[in-house]
């Protein structure tokens, strides 16, 4: 467990610090709150925020991409035909 | 238990998430179809061990990714580095901020984020070491949980954490060569 967090208020570092837990939602309430007040009067630290904010954004948005239809069909016949074979019993 | 009948209608919606998934994970179209067919097959022959209303995302993402390191990684043509460089935390940050005190103006950042093409995203992530690769995709691009990802790739939950942060630092200096290659940067000197 991290020491001395209990109720003082977040500097920078503790926030930068825990800046990707943060945005990755795995922060305690407390802390999570001890940094949403930092950043309520921090524009430095906002600034990084929305900057790796977005980058997380455009790194899954970036990622995706187009099944083919052939990919699908294939699929769905295997499964049909495990399927069957399993119907007709143990080979 | 869950039905078996059930599992096609309940698990095709997840697979254009797989298939990009699988295509981080293999780097090639062909592997990542038979590797989404195996994943596929092995998770209906599997299914009436599935615990209805648990997580089924979560549970095909983990036969995905066993599947891939058990049967791909041996087969893999390519020899890769297995971990990563170690780089300066908010490597990318940084380096924009170097091109503001250079000039280049408060849409700097901006315009780099428009204008990283998918394919600049996807090989920058696919050039990273396979354990730091899957970490990140899980995370960033699945926006799966570390305990999930803890689970799905069989490690602890610190070693996954430590994956994520050092697997992002290595991405975000992956993009900036891509930044930099396109002249996106102009003549600020980076330095690093």
């Amino acid at each position: 467990m991290e020491m001395g967090t209990g109720d003082r208020a977040y500097d920078c570092s503790d926030t930068i610090g825990r800046l990707y837990r943060y945005l990755d939602g795995e922060l305690t309430d407390e802390r999570r709150a001890a940094i949403q007040r930092h950043l309520d009067e921090c524009p430095p630290c906002v600034e990084v925020y929305d900057f790796e904010a977005e980058l997380r954004q455009v790194v899954a948005n970036r990622c995706k991409d187009h099944v083919p239809q052939a990919l699908v069909d294939r699929v769905r016949d295997a499964l049909a035909e495990e399927e069957r074979r399993q119907a007709s019993g143990p080979a | 238990m869950a039905d078996q009948g059930r599992f096609t209608d309940l698990a095709m919606e997840h697979m254009p998430a797989l298939y990009s998934a699988a295509l981080r994970m293999t780097r090639n179209p062909a592997d990542a179809e038979d590797l989404v067919q195996e994943t596929f097959l092995k998770s209906y022959r599997a299914f009436a061990g599935f615990e209805e209303g648990t997580n089924l995302r979560a549970w095909l993402y983990k036969i995905l990714t066993n599947t891939f390191i058990n049967s791909y990684r041996a087969a893999k043509r390519r020899p890769e580095k297995a971990d990563v460089e170690d780089v300066e935390d908010l490597f990318l940050y940084h380096r924009v901020g170097d091109l503001r005190a250079a000039g280049a103006g408060r849409s700097a950042e901006d315009e780099m984020f428009d204008t990283f093409t998918d394919d600049e995203v996807k090989s920058a992530l696919e050039s990273l070491p396979e354990a730091f690769r899957i970490a990140v995709l899980l995370a960033d691009v699945e926006g799966f949980s570390y305990k999930e990802i803890a689970n799905i790739t069989n490690v602890p939950i610190g070693t996954v954490m430590s994956r994520i942060h050092r697997g992002r630092k290595a991405l975000q200096k992956a993009l900036w060569g891509f930044a930099q290659e396109r002249g996106l940067v102009g003549t600020a000197d980076a330095g690093r």
